[in-house]
């Protein structure tokens, strides 16, 4: 998308009547995110236990980390195992994992995909880069800490975390979300306005809805 | 006509849950082939949970809601108008005298209603995949009706029930043996209607990801794993019963079902994927021919 394709134009229907077109209103969803209080109890318990074993991933690489995903799925360390599986659209994972740098150009694409996947939704930051710039602590391209632009759960230190790290950090997350404390989706939602203020201070060309699902 | 919607009940869960841990099951020989270990065979099941227990789901309009709707109205329809267990009154499901040729409609059923729904999705990739679904299902169909015609001519009877009976007594009896090029033709074409490779290009994550459900999740999720879970052994039954003599008891229907599906398993970890217009040259090639000596054959030699 570019600043162009988000102003309002005129469209010629094959019928031949004109008409105006408002991309951010027509195309996409305007609504802020809310709260979905989870429900109490046992059943809640029952799906936290569902959603912790059975994490799909969203096969979206960011940096130089996501080599280190791609062994997951091989006979070496097969995450499938613990009913880790990839998916290929953020409207059916759970996880997004950001794997390593994030450039501001990319932030853009991971807001939006975030948004895209439905609640609940948790974040795994890899690497150090996410965590504090790493070894791109004095880049003018890159986001330093990236808690300050999405609800992260867990994090993965390292550079580059080994596979075997990256199974570790599975079974954190397992363990937070069957406790009820992985709420990243409920985290954004309450603290909106300030993720949109921070990624706003980075994103100088904005050229998207503020809220896409 | 209670006790028999009670039985129509009855079978479909029994059927689903077989059709979860078969899924499940090939999932784990896919992981074998492939040296890995692979998910639970009961995994199937969590997803399910998992996707039931999403907080939040998106909707496109009223045809969104309905795609998957139709798709496992298909599945469960192909089902339950065909006898499961020959002579069994619970899996006898609601088969009458012409049952085949509405078996063909839903085969196609469920498929146009998730192009519909995939269509108001909005979604490119679901747009593409609906379309390489729709073009590859028709050139499966070819050899495959020409087989099922086969067939019925040779029994002169489009009664499911019927062509089960006439092969019942001996082995020897089975569509297989009395004509076999009818069952080499459908085989081969239902090749194409299982979704595994060489034949997965319309839901294949790394070509389109994933093509017709790119948009769909949680509930909407449910109804087409369900589907997933039912439609291919439902067509796997109405292969046994058109090919392999039906069964007249519940674990013979395991194992032959079992059996017609490892069939497009085994093609399926041994060969790589085709493309959409490869696929369908391949379809229109020797599955065709042997279904048009499989027609030939019954009208001459029978």
């Amino acid at each position: 998308m570019s600043l162009d394709d988000i102003k309002i134009k005129k469209v010629i229907s094959p019928d031949g009547e004109e008409f105006e077109v408002n991309p951010l209103q027509d195309y996409f969803c305007t609504d802020r995110p809310e709260e979905i209080k989870p429900v109490r109890g046992i059943l809640e318990k029952f799906y936290n236990w569902a959603r912790s074993e059975s994490i799909w991933i969203l096969g979206f690489g960011t940096g130089c980390g996501a080599i280190e995903m791609r062994p997951l799925m091989t006979p070496r360390f097969d995450a499938y195992r613990f009913g880790i599986q990839w998916r290929p659209t953020p409207r059916q994972s759970n996880l997004l994992i950001v794997s390593g740098y994030l450039s501001v150009k990319t932030l853009k694409r991971v807001i939006r995909v975030y948004e895209q996947m439905q609640s609940p939704k948790y974040v795994i930051g890899l690497g150090s880069c996410t965590i504090n710039g790493g070894m791109y602590f004095d880049s003018y391209n890159t986001i330093k800490r990236l808690d300050y632009y999405l609800p992260v759960d867990v994090y993965i230190a390292g550079c580059m975390p080994r596979p075997e790290a990256l199974i570790a950090g599975f079974e954190k997350l397992k363990s937070l979300i069957k406790q009820g404390k992985a709420e990243g989706a409920n985290d954004y939602a309450n603290k909106f306005d300030w993720y949109k203020e921070n990624q706003k201070a980075v994103i100088l060309d904005w050229d998207m809805p503020d809220y896409n699902w | 006509m209670g006790e028999k919607i009670l039985f129509a009940f009855i079978s479909v869960f029994v059927t689903l849950n077989y059709g979860y841990l078969l899924n499940g099951l090939i999932r784990k020989i896919y992981a074998r082939v492939g040296r890995r270990h692979g998910i639970p065979f009961y995994q199937m099941y969590i997803d399910l949970f998992k996707s039931l227990g999403q907080r939040s789901n998106i909707r496109h309009g009223v045809m969104f809601y309905l795609g998957p709707v139709f798709r496992f109205t298909g599945g469960i329809g192909l089902f339950l108008f065909m006898p499961m267990i020959f002579g069994s009154k619970i899996f006898g499901n609601f088969s009458f005298s012409g049952d085949l040729i509405l078996l063909l409609s839903f085969q196609f059923f469920g498929t146009l209603g998730m192009a519909l729904g995939a269509g108001e999705s909005g979604h490119p990739h679901s747009a593409i995949g609906v379309t390489r679904g729709l073009a590859q299902m028709t050139a499966v169909e070819v050899p495959f009706v020409l087989a099922l015609m086969a067939v019925a001519i040779q029994y002169d009877s489009l009664s499911l029930h019927e062509i089960i009976a006439a092969q019942q007594g001996s082995i020897l009896n089975w569509t297989l043996f009395t004509n076999p090029f009818a069952v080499v033709a459908a085989m081969l074409a239902v090749l194409g209607s299982f979704m595994r490779p060489p034949f997965d290009v319309v839901l294949a994550p790394q070509e389109i990801p994933i093509g017709p459900p790119t948009e769909y999740h949680s509930n909407y999720l449910v109804y087409l794993q369900s589907n997933r879970a039912i439609f291919p052994l439902a067509k796997a039954v109405l292969f046994m019963n058109l090919f392999f003599g039906g069964a007249t008891s519940f674990p013979e229907m395991m194992l032959k079902t079992f059996l017609v599906i490892m069939w497009s398993v085994f093609v399926g970890v041994s060969f790589p994927r085709f493309k959409v217009e490869q696929s369908i040259r391949w379809f229109l090639g020797i599955p065709l021919v042997i279904g048009l000596l499989a027609v030939a054959y019954v009208q001459f030699f029978l």
